[in-house]
């Protein structure tokens, strides 16, 4: 009997080195990063004030207004849930801020702790929901979405008598914290908005933190297999509901600078299909729906071809109505580019 | 079977005290008893084979032991004090390591990633992962086990069933397990396979780790094992020795010992010689 087992050799002969091409190419954001090229190629032949290089930070800018929350919506997809209240949820961010300021007349900075603290504890509630009930996230926070827009509109309209908040632009503390968030300075002949500073920032924390970090690690693992993750010492529980928090917090961070840009005002209505846009930017970056895959850089990248996509359409004098078919078709796109790429890099 | 009879020899070693020792365990979930008046010991160096059909509470048993279940009754106790796990990290940080039939592997993250979740390595003031330390390691652990898989960063579930078998016993031996708990390792595997990982299960029992082998193979079972208990609708129906029992014997028993004999009385009665003839005979 002992004839038949084979003893295995110290270098398998049956796989080789792979090159650096096929490691490239199983990158999670390879597909979008091709797309990013594609498009901006595209647009810099079609549309001629894309070409301008002062436009380029209202690109950015556009693009960053969903990358900000791509970053933690893709590292919630990775984990593998997904969360539909994180457009509602910025709303509220912004809302609270204002509301409480202006009702207590209190400092701006106040406001925003108590939105920071309200949207931290909405992502707590998504996470504790969903690990104690066990359902879906796609029903908990489809719940939560609904609860959340409601509650904007009515508590608005309680303290206002109308749909937007009242303005916040002339009490204390405002000037400071626009300063933070809705800032802007000059780089060259470039104009460069203060959130795309903290998009890319951002970015580099949690790519780090997703790749290099042990946090990272979890991440991955939860959403590629939640159970042996569990079985294997993994604080399942506390990672996923520390991800649903990271949401929070970046819808409050986005909810700030919604509040700080408008002159201090917020409508209520607001944020309603923007989960939808973080979605697309974190699926074409590489994100797998199912979890245990993708990268923020990815995410980034997939913000960025939406803003290319956004403000090319208006540069090549299109009407914008056709944008959102347009976005549509990228989505399948670059969803069964990643699925391609994925496939022929792993039959190298 | 010169393999057998070589580790038959080795089995006779002296059994020391159990690190692991249940004392007429059960459990039941509301009005079901799924386990009931188990007991079982596992020494350092010995591997003990609890066999059974689908539904006998194999898996609560483990699972009892692993920490992902609570027992009901009975006790349970590790290196001689009394336990009841209320997470699988606490009987990891009590020594016991549990290789589940679903492995406890993410496919989709590579090998190194893998060997080491729950347990990654960092290092420097912002505790950053130490990828290439962790990378060697696991390229060490698993060659000094004789397995090679010669690019890390590849995901776990492109790897063989007998490979991932072997990396998640790897991780287990090597982030210091005393016990070692194998949830089926040999059912989904060929010849070859099975092989290679009761080689592997052996050389975990020589490194001095008592190895609780759930199987309901009878011939993988007595290749390699020194105690041998039997599970039936949650009860121990056998409990022996190595010395005190035949393949055989085990394999009888194994197959439902007087049930099978009741069984050949019912079907004898279809006359299993009434077949349909072949109808293209080549010879």
């Amino acid at each position: 009997m002992a004839s038949t087992i084979a003893t295995p050799a110290d270098a398998d002969d049956r796989v080789s080195a792979r090159s650096v091409g096929a490691r490239l190419l199983s990158r999670p954001e390879i597909g979008s990063l091709v797309g990013a090229a594609v498009i901006l190629v595209f647009f810099l032949v079609t549309a001629e004030p894309f070409r301008d290089i002062n436009n380029a930070g209202t690109i950015l800018y556009q693009a960053s207004l969903i990358g900000v929350m791509a970053v933690p919506v893709s590292l919630l997809m990775i984990g593998g849930e997904f969360d539909l209240s994180a457009g509602v949820a910025v709303t509220t961010g912004g809302l609270t801020a204002g509301i409480f300021a202006y009702q207590f007349s209190v400092n701006v900075w106040v406001g925003m702790a108590v939105a920071l603290v309200l949207a931290l504890a909405i992502g707590l509630f998504n996470g504790w929901l969903l690990m104690r009930t066990g359902l879906p996230s796609f029903l908990v926070t489809l719940g939560t979405f609904f609860i959340l827009q409601g509650l904007n509109v009515a508590v608005t309209r309680l303290t206002s008598g109308a749909v937007a908040s009242n303005s916040i632009s002339d009490m204390d503390g405002f000037g400071s914290a626009r300063a933070l968030f809705a800032s802007e300075f000059k780089l060259g002949g470039l104009t460069i908005k203060i959130i795309v500073v903290w998009w890319i920032v951002f970015v580099a924390i949690a790519a780090w933190v997703l790749l290099r970090t042990k946090i990272g690690n979890w991440i991955f693992a939860v959403g590629g297999d939640a159970a042996s993750a569990r079985a294997v010492g993994v604080p399942v529980k506390k990672v996923k509901i520390g991800l649903f928090m990271t949401v929070g917090f970046f819808a409050w961070f986005t909810g700030m600078q919604l509040l700080f840009v408008q002159n201090g005002v917020v409508q209520s209505g607001e944020g309603v299909g923007k989960e939808f846009l973080y979605i697309i930017a974190a699926v074409v970056g590489g994100c797998l729906l199912t979890g245990g895959y993708g990268s923020v850089v990815g995410g980034a990248v997939g913000a960025l071809i939406f803003g290319m996509v956004q403000l090319g359409v208006v540069y090549a004098g299109w009407n914008p109505d056709w944008f959102k078919a347009f976005l549509g078709a990228m989505l399948l796109l670059a969803t069964i580019v990643n699925l391609v790429v994925k496939n022929k890099a792993d039959a190298r | 079977m010169s393999t057998t009879e070589s580790f038959a020899s080795e089995a006779t070693g002296s059994p020391t005290t159990p690190i692991v020792h249940l004392e007429d365990v059960g459990k039941s979930y509301g009005n079901i008893h799924a386990l009931r008046g188990v007991s079982l010991s596992v020494r350092q160096g010995e591997i003990t084979c609890v066999l059974g059909d689908n539904g006998a509470g194999k898996s609560t048993l483990i699972k009892i032991i692993a920490g992902l279940h609570d027992y009901t009754s009975g006790t349970m106790s590790v290196n001689g004090e009394e336990r009841h796990f209320s997470s699988p990290r606490e009987s990891l940080d009590s020594g016991i390591a549990t290789v589940y039939q679903d492995l406890a592997l993410a496919p989709l993250m590579s090998v190194w990633r893998n060997f080491f979740l729950g347990n990654e390595l960092t290092k420097g003031p912002f505790r950053v992962l130490d990828s290439a330390r962790m990378k060697r390691i696991a390229h060490e652990e698993l060659t000094k086990m004789g397995i090679s898989i010669p690019n890390l960063e590849q995901p776990v579930g492109k790897l063989s069933g007998g490979q991932r078998q072997c990396v998640a016993i790897a991780r287990a031996i090597h982030f210091g397990a005393k016990v070692l708990i194998l949830d089926e390792p040999t059912a989904a595997l060929g010849v070859n396979q099975s092989g290679v990982v009761l080689k592997y299960i052996v050389k975990a029992r020589d490194a001095g780790i008592g190895v609780v082998f759930i199987t309901h193979n009878p011939h993988h079972a007595y290749l390699v094992g020194n105690h041998f208990v039997i599970l039936k609708l949650g009860r121990v129906a056998l409990d022996t020795h190595r010395s005190d029992i035949t393949l055989e014997q085990l394999t009888t028993e194994m197959a439902g010992g007087s049930e099978l004999e009741a069984l050949s009385h019912e079907l004898r009665g279809f006359d299993p010689e009434l077949v349909v003839a072949p109808q293209n005979k080549q010879d």
